[in-house]
């Protein structure tokens, strides 16, 4: 008999095995069906790169109908949502610094005596912009309401006072970011990235390997301790990780020429608390995973979202509530805002302090989940 | 004569997974300078008592002592005189040979590293290879490496699982040389295999079915317990006349060798009636030893019948 070129018949053996062998590998099967489910949430629902009801303060010193109508229309503005009315000058810097708001509108003393007058005053808008996509419409759409709200006060013989350029004179200052780069944003959240990309990725690979290839139960019948295996995996990546953020500081600093104005030192001692709670994700993860590949997959189930939800590439405050809360929980999220507000705010410690309990309260939860099952594993 | 010294002597030896149990009761005393062969179909239950035994596995049950340690609290103390070479060669692939030794030789806090590392290599004579990485190794060179990486603690105590599987006939053959020399400077070994030949090279024996132990002795006390008779049968339509003998009274297994068959069973006289009433003249029979291999495939049958 001749061998036909091609069978459909082998072809088709083929096939179904192939379908028999993804059916088996439960967790390929849960990644070919949860990566793009969750992707659909995620880009779906999730993300929005115009972020509306952005938290505001208002800080006025010129208590008079006409700031009265200025928050009202930026209560009803779609972009704004204001939070707190402002008591003192010291209280809208740490509002900022600390990233409670996003915006502060800072009415003057005498803002209705030279609106009357027909001087224009000034109405101060404080941005925090340290990321550019999540100030740049709504200051835009500032800049529109300015120009027309007071109208309504404006009757009779005030209506003169509507005309061009319009009543008010909108100052901005875009804090941390004045030029609006993104790079200045985007180059110190990378940092957080990589960090959880080789913390994760790389530590679940190198316990799964060893378990995977047969060592681990070879050094397990030596002296050795458990606890001296894991802990001499990991130093090294820790090593790693701090050279690969030795390398994103220096290129922050040289090539894209971010300002650092906050304590290096600071950021590089907090960040071990973040490497932990990334390894303690790693750890977890490696328990898990039967082999290396599945390692990766969970690894992946990790890193989408934390890429996503995190603030990292999209505006924090554009997400629906829920995924906020979600991305309350990823280690990134903080660490971003650690990040950025050492480097581009010069936050100290007590103003990154509410970021930190949070990533230690992950770390903590995922290393003792983390511990639990790694023990289980060997028995 | 004094008692030998006893280096494993264990009793009631029991674990179970998801409450199967793997390894029942089970009681095993080797003596210094013993190389007692550990035998079973597989999952029976010998990697799963060789792990209890060096202190992977924490067992449900079961007492007495390994190397004068009480083998339950003290496996801390045992790990350092026990080397356990794996089923699968268990070293890193991506290190050298070297470096694997050396490796092994800081995890046991050798004093002595460089020069423990570097007898190790020339004992075995791997000196040659000693910057070659492991993952390019053959079969019988991995296992070489294994067990050099075993010895280099100067364990009392090997433990090796199917050491020779894979291995080709005149590795092997050098392995169980060096195994019997060593031996014979004190080392005690527990190896399982599923080898004849190896078995037979064993002082004692074990042999183990879903985990319960069937037997146990030197392999001659193993032949002479079982009471086994074997007949060799020759002549034409071998795979008919063994379809016909399967399932007479008396006669437990046919077994096709070359151009004989081996039929056996335990019932010397019933085994020979059904013989004589089923082979045509033109068959040639004769009665010849009853080998290892008949002995264990005999037992166990015997106990599949009872699950």
């Amino acid at each position: 008999m001749k061998l036909h070129p091609f069978s459909i018949r082998r072809f088709a053996a083929v096939v179904s095995k192939e379908f028999i062998q993804m059916r088996r590998d439960r967790v390929t099967f849960g990644m070919m069906v949860g990566i793009p489910l969750l992707q659909l949430v995620l880009f779906g629902f999730a993300i929005n790169s115009d972020p509306k009801h952005l938290p505001t303060a208002v800080y006025s010193a010129d208590h008079s109908v006409f700031s009265r109508t200025l928050v009202w229309a930026l209560r009803n503005s779609s972009y704004f949502d204001v939070r707190r009315i402002a008591d003192n000058e010291r209280e809208i810097e740490t509002l900022l610094a600390e990233g409670d708001v996003q915006f502060v509108v800072h009415v003057p003393v005498d803002f209705s005596r030279r609106l009357l007058r027909g001087e224009r005053p000034s109405l101060l808008m404080q941005a925090d912009a340290t990321d550019p996509a999540a100030t740049g419409n709504a200051l835009a759409a500032l800049n529109a309401l300015t120009t027309t709200v007071l109208d309504r006060d404006l009757q009779g013989l005030l209506t003169d006072l509507r005309a061009q350029p319009g009543p008010v004179s909108l100052i901005m200052h875009r804090h941390y970011n004045p030029d609006i780069i993104t790079q200045y944003n985007v180059v110190p959240g990378l940092m957080g990235v990589v960090l959880t990309m080789t913390m994760v990725i790389i530590t679940g690979l190198a316990i799964t390997r060893e378990r995977e290839r047969g060592t681990m139960e070879n050094l397990l019948s030596t002296p050795v301790r458990p606890t001296e295996v894991m802990l001499g995996k990991l130093v090294p990546y820790i090593l790693v990780g701090y050279i690969q953020v030795g390398f994103i500081l220096l290129a922050a600093r040289f090539l894209f020429q971010v300002p650092i104005v906050g304590n290096v030192a600071l950021l590089l001692a907090i960040m071990l608390l973040f490497i932990f709670a990334n390894l303690a994700v790693g750890i977890t993860f490696s328990t898990l995973a039967r082999n290396q590949l599945q390692a990766v997959q969970m690894a992946f189930f990790f890193f989408l979202p934390s890429i996503l939800l995190s603030g990292f590439m999209f505006p924090f405050r554009g997400m629906p509530v829920w995924a906020q809360w979600l991305g309350e929980i990823l280690p990134l999220t903080h660490f971003l805002r650690i990040v950025r507000g050492i480097l581009l705010k010069g936050n100290g410690l007590a103003l990154i302090a509410p970021e930190i309990w949070p990533l230690a309260l992950f770390a903590a939860v995922v290393l003792t989940i983390g511990i639990k099952r790694y023990r289980e594993t060997l028995d | 004569m004094t008692a030998p010294e006893l280096v494993i002597d264990v009793h009631g030896v029991t674990k179970s997974f998801d409450g199967r149990v793997v390894v029942n009761a089970i009681e095993m005393q080797v003596a210094r300078g013993e190389i007692y062969g550990f035998l079973g179909p597989n999952g029976s239950g010998k990697t799963t008592f060789l792990r209890m035994l060096c202190g992977l596995l924490t067992p449900d049950a079961g007492h007495g002592h390994c190397l004068g340690y009480d083998f339950r609290s003290g496996s801390a103390e045992i790990k350092k005189h026990v080397g356990y070479m794996t089923q699968r060669f268990s070293f890193y692939e991506d290190l050298s040979l070297e470096e694997n030794l050396d490796f092994m030789s800081r995890i046991y806090g050798l004093p002595n590293r460089k020069t423990a590392v570097r007898e190790s290599l020339d004992r075995l004579g791997l000196a040659g290879r000693r910057t070659q990485l492991a993952g390019e190794l053959s079969g019988g060179w991995k296992q070489r490496l294994a067990l050099a990486a075993c010895l280099i603690h100067q364990p009392r105590l090997l433990l090796l699982d199917e050491p020779t599987a894979g291995v080709d006939p005149k590795a092997r053959r050098e392995f169980w040389e060096e195994i019997h020399v060593l031996a014979a400077q004190g080392l005690t070994f527990l190896i399982t295999t599923h080898y004849m030949d190896e078995a037979e090279r064993c002082h004692r024996l074990a042999y183990i079915a879903y985990g319960d132990l069937l037997t146990r002795g030197s392999p001659e006390e193993v032949l002479r317990h079982a009471g086994l008779t074997t007949w060799q049968v020759r002549g034409p339509q071998l795979h008919d006349l063994a379809e016909a003998l399967r399932g007479q009274p008396g006669v437990e297994q046919v077994v096709a060798f070359g151009t004989a068959l081996h039929v056996s069973g335990r019932n010397a006289a019933q085994l020979r009636a059904s013989l004589e009433s089923t082979l045509t003249p033109a068959h040639h029979s004769e009665p010849i030893e009853s080998g290892l291999e008949d002995v264990f495939i005999s037992l166990m049958d015997q106990a599949k019948d009872k699950f």
